[in-house]
């Protein structure tokens, strides 16, 4: 029942924003729908402590530790970039960048971006799943061309190409998955189902899943944004509106990594080898690797922060890939406070723009003079995301690190250097936006500033204390994943 | 060889798909591209109704029919007014000249035939020998969107390429589910929709649909 209200509220929400999403009281529904999905969502999340795994509606869905703890936090991301969007957009309306229409566009679309997320996370049909992430796609492609500039254009242009080329790749996949599928379970339905799929994987074809494998993680991994197939990424981060940088980069990147590995755990029982761990541990190490690199050469904030995304993203593919209970564990801690930590900056970077006028770096000067809560935001968010000790990303890349020394060591100097070099770039380039004389100027609705504290406490919490629920669906989540 | 006749008219169509394929990377005038994208999906369609008469799987007559509203009337007739709407004249501008991109077609060809030969040994459908066609005709689509300048080239190379991946879905599998194909027929049009607006958005801004005007995000 309530994954039906974890996916009714996001869907109603969408049509009621499409008609009324210009109104002045827009920006509070939009919290409103996404407070109800969170709700939900944590109730659900409780039936599965309870209950265990569980499918529902003609097997229709199906939850389980993995998933569960990826919906409650896509719906509580969710929720609370809508409360960072409140001020936000408004500010983007009175400084006449943005129109009543593009307003009601951007709240129904952003309804219709967590309903297909959450789709893609619950439903227990491949194919569908498929669906969900091309919806996605299209939900957010308008947005990210929202502000109409020759850019933002050219961004989305970019997204929608790129990603659609990478999600047919996907669609290939899945169909040589129902082709393998079908001489075991016979056609119709059941031979897309993940529980029925799981059930027979060690009858399924090798080659064939294979193969499927390479189109998957080509699929899903251009979504991930994975080196080489990450071009996309930062333009979509830099010129769409800020809310949806947040939900792209701490959700979206996060779905389209669990639809991989999903795949992995399959193909893994049909293989008996170590193929798909291995594929997505060298994208995952070139990512971080490349990433890396890039970082210190951007000029524009949201692009240095993107490509941290593909950084983390990389990181977080890399220790999946290394399987294994530790490993695993950690990818999944890596991905919440990625998501909780990634958010939070995106929500300070975008007041700190509008206060400066300008998303380019060596404009932003000196935000803890002028509005100190911004400034500690960004300096706290920076700390945390680099992995400093005592926040969360702290304790799962030291997991994922100690994991690869002993399992792989020859990919250990490539991660350090590679963190090294993250951290001298971003820590430099904060520390020069936070401190120093300023630019900034007051802002006609002031900035909601709550969430990013929440999502940094949150953080910080899961850095020193796990709580004993969550650590339990971590290591179930990690043993049905093998 | 002595094959069934329906099997002989599943590999026609197969090998006119084939051709359709490669008159497409070859075709220089927009409006005959969206004529020859058309007769792909009245190829797909009647190869799909064809292999429903054949094997009796009644949900493939639905999709056969799913096909022909979506690929050769719906689709086709939105880009036809698009291009009207936008009053677009001007041919097809290439990347690489013509023949060359015909000789890559023809190599990537050979290498589809080769990607499907494991696979195609396994499946048991009477359809089974064109799973290499339809590799082929979702690379050349690629191939296709790489090649060209102009935003509506590259989205009927999008779009050609889907209908590839369905080639595929019949001939391995007997087709997807209902539900699934129902929905992803229902993204490919709303994809089109979309592709619709960001002519007319990207018209506005540059004045021109070339592709060019989109390559300024760069790394410095």
């Amino acid at each position: 029942m309530e994954i039906l209200l974890v996916l009714a509220f996001p869907l109603a929400g969408g049509v009621t924003l499409a008609l009324v999403g210009h109104r002045r009281y827009a920006a509070e529904l939009n919290s409103l729908f996404s407070l109800l999905t969170f709700i939900a969502a944590t109730r659900l999340a409780m039936d599965v402590v309870d209950r265990g795994s569980f499918v529902a509606l003609d097997e229709f869905f199906f939850v389980d530790p993995f998933n569960v703890f990826l919906v409650a936090l896509t719906a509580f991301v969710s929720f609370t970039t809508t409360l960072f969007s409140r001020p936000y957009m408004r500010n983007e309306q009175a400084s006449g960048k943005l129109s009543a229409n593009m307003i009601r566009l951007y709240h129904s679309m952003f309804q219709v971006f967590g309903f297909t997320m959450l789709l893609a996370l619950l439903t227990n049909n491949i194919g569908i799943m498929w669906v969900a992430m091309e919806a996605a796609t299209l939900a957010t492609v308008l947005l990210v061309s929202l502000y109409r500039t020759p850019a933002s254009l050219e961004a989305a242009w970019k997204y929608f190409i790129l990603c659609g080329v990478g999600i047919a790749q996907a669609l290939f996949g899945t169909i040589l998955v129902y082709f393998a599928a079908e001489r075991v379970l016979g056609s119709g339905g059941t031979a897309l189902l993940w529980t029925h799929l799981y059930g027979v994987k060690n009858q399924l074809e090798p080659t064939v899943l294979g193969l499927a494998f390479v189109f998957l993680l080509v699929g899903y991994g251009t979504k991930v944004g994975l080196v080489p197939l990450h071009n996309w990424l930062p333009d979509a981060h830099a010129e769409g509106p800020t809310p949806i940088s947040a939900v792209l980069s701490g959700l979206l990147l996060n779905v389209a990594l669990y639809a991989v590995v999903r795949s992995k755990a399959l193909v893994d029982g049909a293989l008996g080898t170590p193929l798909a761990g291995n594929l997505m541990m060298g994208f995952g190490l070139l990512s971080v690797v490349v990433a890396a690199f890039f970082l210190s050469r951007q000029k524009d904030v949201k692009r240095l922060f993107a490509y941290s995304s593909i950084e983390h993203m990389g990181l977080t593919t890399f220790a999946f890939g290394m399987g294994g209970p530790v490993a695993t564990f950690a990818a999944m801690l890596h991905m919440t406070v990625h998501s909780l930590t990634k958010s939070a900056i995106f929500f300070t970077v975008g007041h700190a723009a509008q206060k400066t006028g300008t998303q380019v770096i060596a404009d932003i000067r000196g935000l803890i003079i002028t509005n100190p809560t911004i400034g500690w935001g960004l300096l706290l968010g920076s700390l945390a995301i680099l992995g400093m000790p005592p926040f969360g990303v702290f304790a799962s890349e030291f997991l994922i690190l100690t994991t690869a020394m002993r399992d792989h060591p020859w990919a250990t100097p490539f991660l350090l250097i590679a963190l090294g070099v993250a951290f001298a770039a971003i820590f430099g380039k904060a520390q020069g936006m936070v401190f120093g004389d300023t630019t900034a100027q007051r802002l006609p609705h002031s900035p909601a500033l709550i969430p990013v504290f929440v999502h940094l406490a949150l953080v910080l919490m899961l850095g020193l204390y796990i709580p004993p629920y969550l650590a339990a669906w971590y290591r179930q989540a990690a043993q049905l994943l093998g | 060889m002595n094959l069934p006749l329906s099997a002989q008219l599943i590999n026609l169509m197969a090998a006119l798909l084939l051709l359709i394929a490669f008159a497409m990377l070859s075709q220089r005038r927009i409006l005959s591209l969206i004529y020859l994208f058309a007769w792909q999906g009245a190829v797909l369609s009647a190869n799909t109704l064809i292999v429903a008469w054949t094997t009796g799987q009644t949900h493939l007559y639905y999709s056969a029919l799913i096909t022909l509203a979506l690929k050769v009337i719906a689709l086709p007739w939105l880009l036809h007014r698009l291009i009207i709407r936008l009053n677009i004249k001007w041919d097809v501008e290439t990347l690489i000249n013509i023949p060359i991109t015909m000789l890559i077609g023809i190599a990537l060809v050979i290498f589809s035939f080769n990607l499907a030969l494991p696979i195609s040994q396994w499946a048991e459908t009477i359809t089974r020998g064109t799973l290499g066609i339809a590799i082929a005709s979702v690379l050349l689509s690629f191939l296709m969107m790489i090649t060209r300048r102009k935003a509506v080239p590259q989205v009927i190379g999008f779009l050609a390429m889907e209908n590839g991946l369905f080639f595929a879905a019949t001939s391995t599998t007997y087709g997807m589910p209902m539900v699934v194909e129902l929905g992803i027929a229902l993204d490919v049009l709303v994809g089109t929709f979309i592709f619709g607006i960001f002519f007319f958005q990207i018209r506005e801004t540059f004045d021109s649909l070339d592709i060019r005007n989109l390559e300024k995000l760069k790394e410095d």
